[in-house]
């Protein structure tokens, strides 16, 4: 559109140097803070030019919090979190969209209704099904049969207890829902009329068609597994299954010690990473995924 | 909706689904009749089977001060955080949307903060704000006392919304900016023949057809503030709920009450509480979604 509008165009440029000096101005503090010495850090006034000490702060962060460990842990549950989550709720959609039958809505609902009660409600009562998962069964036993039985299966301080939980949630059947609606009833026809059943016709032609989808789901649940902060710090106890985000405490200096925020800061920067990495280098998918999982 | 052409099959939909409604009946189901069960029971101090004791854990939840100021402090957290965020991801996108020469990386930026947990942002700010050193410290030097979150509960409340502000902005930012490219081009390029600037252009066409946009968001935010996995994050990891309560959130009350206070019931009976809220948000945002669907 030609329109001569300096003043605007001058404001335009203003708010979006504004916008960049808010939300990426911490990234700068964060970056020349870690790579800043003890004494720099704690200078009045901040200075924000980076210094060359980022690896050394870096290597610090790493050894004080033990890092090694929490970033394999959280990038083996971001990983388990991300692939269940993309393959349980691609089997979930497809039974409810491709299917008469009359557990259709049964299932849709019982779905439905998890996208209501996010983790952070149900998290006390959650944390008990963990320590003791078979208490419903043997609930349901000892009222059935009137027998007791002892068997016991914790879930605390394992992959399973920090992941299962959190598959069990809605948002990724919704997002292949809306996907597999907007396909053509012609293509399921088709495909019968070629005599394909339908595991044949999920396989062959449902689960390439959803690529997208998938690398989009990909993207925000990984980010969303990795940035899991309360559900790890109440289940796991043993430091082996520590995570990212609970090593944040360790970072911090003690109250009463030094305060080498150059070390927490550089220790925060490598925690942040991986998502960030994420977010930037698959962005496109990540924004599809994100603006389609609230529709 | 219906598929015309479904495949006919009991058994295989069931199977299909079964990973997912077993999860979801262990991990999310079970625990919400839980919640349910211990808000009207209590435990005997010395074990034993938990007594029916009626609405007595409500009762004591509403008695308790401390539980109205949470209230409180969540209602300010989620209302400022919410008009902060909508109002900052607003203003952006109206500017990257006019596709200036030279405006296409700050759309590839702004987003980046979202991909930050609000704990690790929590804890970077407590840096960057902090009355020591970081920014403030040299106002801190010319005027003493005048930032002090570790002090002032006021404060500690701004340093809290702040950061929940700067992880979401870019989330709004994202839906503002998809909402006004759905703007018709006709109707601006139209009241740009009328002799209309872009301010006016933003403020009588764009901003009014953003409506249902921002609806939505004002609910999602809303939701997000009062229980997200965020919020319970940032006041861990920034305040630790004080200083004296100051940033004492709903969400964060519940899981200091029930793991650090250890009273099950108590702090079942104020999940309930905050369930009764998402419900009204959730049915508030499913009327709504209707809505837009219909006028598509």
């Amino acid at each position: 559109m030609i329109q001569r509008t300096p003043f605007a165009n001058a404001l335009t440029y203003g708010v979006m140097i504004f916008g960049f000096l808010l939300l990426i101005g911490p990234f700068i503090v964060i970056l020349a803070g870690a790579s800043q010495t003890f004494q720099q850090v704690n200078a009045i006034p901040f200075s924000f030019v980076p210094q060359d000490r980022l690896f050394e702060n870096m290597g610090a962060a790493w050894s004080r919090a033990n890092l090694g460990t929490a970033m394999l842990n959280s990038f083996v549950m971001a990983s388990l979190v991300t692939v269940g989550k993309v393959a349980l709720s691609a089997l979930t959609a497809f039974a409810i969209v491709f299917f008469r039958t009359p557990l259709k809505g049964f299932f849709f609902w019982m779905v439905f209704i998890t996208l209501m009660l996010p983790l952070e409600v149900r998290v006390v009562p959650t944390y008990a099904v963990a320590a003791d998962l078979f208490q419903p069964v043997r609930l349901l036993i000892s009222t059935v049969t009137g027998l007791e039985v002892s068997v016991d299966w914790n879930l605390l301080n394992s992959y399973a207890g920090l992941t299962l939980p959190l598959i069990a949630t809605a948002t990724g059947t919704f997002l292949y829902r809306q996907f597999y609606l907007t396909l053509p009833d012609e293509l399921a026809e088709a495909a019968r009329m070629d005599g394909s059943g339908a595991i044949r016709f999920f396989i062959d032609m449902l689960l390439p068609l959803s690529r997208t989808n998938m690398l989009a789901l990909t993207t925000i649940m990984f980010v969303y597994g990795w940035n899991q902060y309360l559900w790890p710090l109440l289940m796991v106890t043993d430091p082996q299954y520590k995570t990212t985000m609970m090593s944040l405490v360790a970072l911090l200096p003690a109250d009463n010690g030094t305060p080498d925020w150059n070390v927490t800061l550089a220790g925060s920067l490598i925690i942040m990473l991986p998502p960030l990495i994420v977010v930037a280098v698959l962005q496109r998918w990540f924004v599809r995924g994100l603006v389609a999982t609230e529709k | 909706m219906d598929k015309r052409a479904a495949f006919r099959s009991w058994w295989l939909p069931s199977l299909f689904a079964l990973p997912q409604i077993i999860l979801i009946l262990l991990f999310f189901y079970w625990p919400a009749v839980a919640v349910l069960r211990w808000a009207f029971t209590l435990e005997p101090p010395f074990g034993g089977a938990a007594e029916f004791v009626g609405f007595t854990n409500f009762q004591e939840v509403f008695a308790d001060p401390l539980y109205w100021n949470s209230v409180g402090i969540s209602l300010a957290f989620a209302l400022c955080g919410t008009l902060a965020t909508i109002f900052i991801g607003l203003v952006l996108a109206l500017a990257v949307d006019r596709q200036l020469p030279g405006s296409a990386p700050f759309r590839f930026l702004y987003i980046l903060p979202y991909a930050i947990a609000g704990p690790a942002a929590g804890m970077a700010f407590r840096f960057i704000l902090s009355p020591e050193r970081g920014l403030m410290a040299s106002a801190n030097a010319a005027f003493p006392d005048f930032w002090n979150p570790a002090k002032y509960g006021s404060h500690a409340l701004i340093l809290v919304i702040i950061v929940f502000a700067w992880k979401w902005a870019g989330y709004t930012f994202i839906f503002l900016l998809a909402g006004l490219q759905s703007v018709p081009r006709s109707l601006i390029e139209a009241a740009a023949m009328d002799g209309c600037g872009p301010i006016r252009r933003a403020v009588d066409i764009q901003i009014p057809l953003l409506a249902p946009t921002l609806f939505f968001l004002l609910v999602i935010m809303m939701t997000e503030g009062f229980v997200g996995a965020d919020t319970y994050g940032i006041v861990a990891r920034t305040t630790d709920g004080g200083p004296n309560h100051g940033t004492d959130v709903m969400v964060y009350r519940i899981v200091e009450e029930a793991f650090r206070g250890l009273n099950y019931s108590g702090a079942s009976a104020q999940s309930l509480v905050l369930i009764g809220l998402i419900m009204i948000f959730t049915f508030i945002q499913f009327r709504f979604i209707e809505r837009q669907v219909h006028y598509k």
